[in-house]
């Protein structure tokens, strides 16, 4: 620290230009460092940002591409960020989304398949919320019952859950039809969302009432309001009679439900059934996608669909350049790691050592 | 006929808790400095991929554990520069240390999977290894394995009998104490950081070089969580991590034979066993007592002095 010396801010930066500008060079530290990563494997690293972009962005059907992963990404991410809101750490979504996909399944395998759209979409729906908010209350009852960590259970559920939906497709779910292959049967007509615009499904349409239900549910009720408070410092909570309890049960039962509904969507409208790679890491990066966008959910909305885009960017990278979609990982994880390190200006600044103390506010 | 299937099962429970022993005890190094890091599993597999790549490239086993160790301490150091100087929330910058460490681990290993290595081979100790009961199950591994013997009580005494140890612990209890003793708590936290990422790099190396001989994807399949898991298990005691690190080699084993037998279980159900088991362990732990022997500051980032 030659120099320079770390001071304290008043109060936090505000979103605004700064921490924008803060933003931006995290990200392009983050694609510099990984780009760089690419020439270990003899690849000109311009040509692939070129192609990473273009990828995710350029244009109408990869555009669509990105819309179309954004969905189940927005619904797993906000329902992490509420659970982060409570500082209640909820790695859980990859299982919640598994077994709303097996929720939704169970569904569609309950109903007759002559049932009409309106009855097999939202049972499917209400099936899948009611599996993937199963799968976020069992962790928070043991929290709240037994104390437990619930980053290992939530991890842990996420193992069992995907093994779960594994064994319902290897055995009593396979589609005698499928030829032997780890699959339920094509769902009909009616169990699949409705296209909005060009591949645009109708689950677009879940992920915007999502939004406004929890802005309002977080910024109008007194509940919402008491989330943050609860988790800032559970003890005075209770003092304050904020029901702790309750809020933990509610916010991870939530959380596992929105997940679970993004389970819905992807077997719905991508694969039309209920197959072993359902899981593809959506629960994962909804984690980056909460952090980067401070929990707010209209910034949710944005990363979304910026990490979406990634997503499929890295897909072209992988088509054109032949690089190992593992590069997605790297990508997202210095991602986080740079965001997460860039934060630290907003509640620190750097004076030069000379300087005198009681500068004027930056 | 079936003692000799017991002491084998024996043996394989010692052979599959190694690896969780290593990880173990690395991450508890690393929180009882006051350090969270939950980026195990992705160090872990990254270890498991710098002693594959060492050893194909040099044949040697012994610079191929130097190398996963040493390497998967600098991807630690990234966490340090993460939280030690940026003051970032440790469990994020963990849980990004995970999905970073699976990808990149992936990334560079994509060439090289189904690559055979011959790694350690096992040898039996002499004079111990000739004991009934105790040398087959004990003695008679691979020298990962009779290091990792000595771990435990090498750590117990680091961290309880040496200034720096205790000075260590004291960064992860109160460390303003420390300051005001006149050491860094942040030297001591970049210590435990690195060591322990050390330790959790030689589990990985195992997995590579002992278990499997061979590069595929996902080697860990969830072990650096299981470990992080067995941590809070162990009460944060070098020598408990042993009983919980190998109470799990056992089910691991178990599993293993289950499935080998063809036994009328779906794998599924099976694969689900050690993940469930580590749930009913930390209930089991919490029902000794909530939070025992954790270190009162951590997770706590040290705000830098102005």
């Amino acid at each position: 620290m030659t120099g320079f010396r770390v001071v304290g801010r008043d109060a936090p930066l505000p979103l605004g230009w700064k921490s924008f500008a803060i933003l931006l060079t995290a990200l392009a530290f983050a694609f510099f460092v990984c780009s760089m990563l690419l020439l270990v494997q003899g690849k000109s690293p311009w040509t692939a940002l070129v192609l990473l972009l273009q990828g995710g962005f350029g244009g109408r059907y990869p555009l669509e591409d990105t819309l179309l992963k954004a969905i189940p990404l927005f619904l797993c991410s906000a329902g992490v960020s509420i659970a982060f809101r409570m500082k209640v750490w909820n790695i859980g979504a990859e299982g919640q989304f598994a077994l709303g996909g097996v929720g939704a399944t169970a569904a569609v395998l309950l109903l007759p398949p002559d049932a009409p759209a309106w009855i097999m979409l939202p049972s499917m729906m209400l099936g899948a919320a009611l599996s993937g908010g199963l799968w976020g209350f069992l962790p928070g009852l043991l929290k709240l019952r037994f104390g437990l960590n619930e980053i290992i259970s939530t991890l842990m559920l996420n193992y069992i859950g995907i093994e779960l939906m594994r064994y319902l497709v290897y055995g009593p779910w396979k589609a005698p039809s499928s030829m032997g292959f780890p699959m339920t049967a094509m769902f009909p007509a009616s169990a699949i969302f409705p296209s909005l615009f060009g591949r645009t499904h109708a689950g677009l349409l879940l992920c915007v009432v999502t939004a406004l239900a929890l802005a309002a549910f977080l910024s109008r009720t007194r509940l919402g309001f008491e989330l943050r408070a609860a988790g800032e410092n559970p003890r005075n909570a209770r003092y304050a009679r904020i029901p702790y309890g309750f809020l933990l049960l509610f916010v991870l039962t939530l959380s596992g439900a929105l997940a679970g509904l993004a389970g819905c969507v992807e077997v719905s409208s991508t694969f039309n059934r209920l197959q072993p790679n359902l899981c593809t890491g959506y629960g994962y990066t909804a984690i980056v996608v909460a952090w980067l966008s401070r929990l707010r959910i209209s910034s949710i909305a944005f990363f979304s669909f910026f990490l979406a885009g990634l997503k499929v960017g890295v897909e072209n990278l992988q088509i054109e350049l032949q690089v190992p979609a593992a590069f997605g990982g790297i990508l997202e994880g210095f991602i986080l790691l740079c965001v997460l390190a860039g934060q630290f200006f907003h509640h620190y600044r750097l004076v030069r050592a000379g300087a005198q103390q009681e500068g004027e506010t930056a | 006929m079936s003692g000799d299937l017991f002491i084998s099962l024996l043996a394989a429970t010692i052979l599959a808790g190694t690896p969780l022993l290593y990880a173990t005890l690395g991450e508890m190094l690393t929180e009882r400095s006051g350090v969270l890091n939950l980026g195990v599993e992705g160090m872990m597999l990254l270890g498991a991929f710098f002693a594959f790549f060492v050893e194909m490239k040099t044949g040697n086993h012994w610079l191929a554990v130097l190398a996963a160790g040493l390497g998967t301490g600098c991807i630690g150091l990234l966490h340090g520069v993460a939280c030690l100087v940026f003051q970032g929330n440790q469990t994020v910058s963990g849980l990004a240390l995970t999905i970073f460490g699976v990808g990149l681990s992936d990334y560079l290993g994509a060439p090289f999977v189904g690559t055979l290595t011959e790694g350690f081979q096992p040898f039996p100790l002499p004079v111990l290894g000739q004991i009934p009961l105790f040398g087959p199950v004990f003695f008679q591994h691979n020298a990962l394995v009779y290091l990792s013997y000595l771990m435990p009580p090498l750590l117990w005494l680091f961290l309880n009998r040496t200034a720096s140890g205790l000075t260590l612990c004291a960064a992860g209890e109160y460390p303003d104490a420390v300051s005001a003793a006149g050491a860094s708590p942040n030297r001591m936290r970049w210590f435990g950081i690195f060591a322990g990422a050390f330790l959790v790099g030689l589990g990985g190396a195992y997995l590579s070089l002992c278990a499997t001989h061979m590069w595929t994807y996902n080697l860990t399949a969830g072990k650096g969580w299981i470990a992080v898991a067995l941590v809070i298990f162990a009460f944060w005691r070098p020598g408990h991590a042993v009983l919980g690190a190998w109470l799990f080699g056992g089910i691991m084993a178990l599993q293993l034979r289950l499935q080998a037998l063809g036994a009328n279980i779906p794998s599924s159900l099976l694969m689900m066993l050690p993940y469930a088991l580590t749930i009913l362990a930390l209930l089991w732990a919490s029902a000794r007592g909530r939070g025992r022997g954790a270190p009162a500051a951590l997770g706590e980032n040290i705000a830098p002095g102005a």
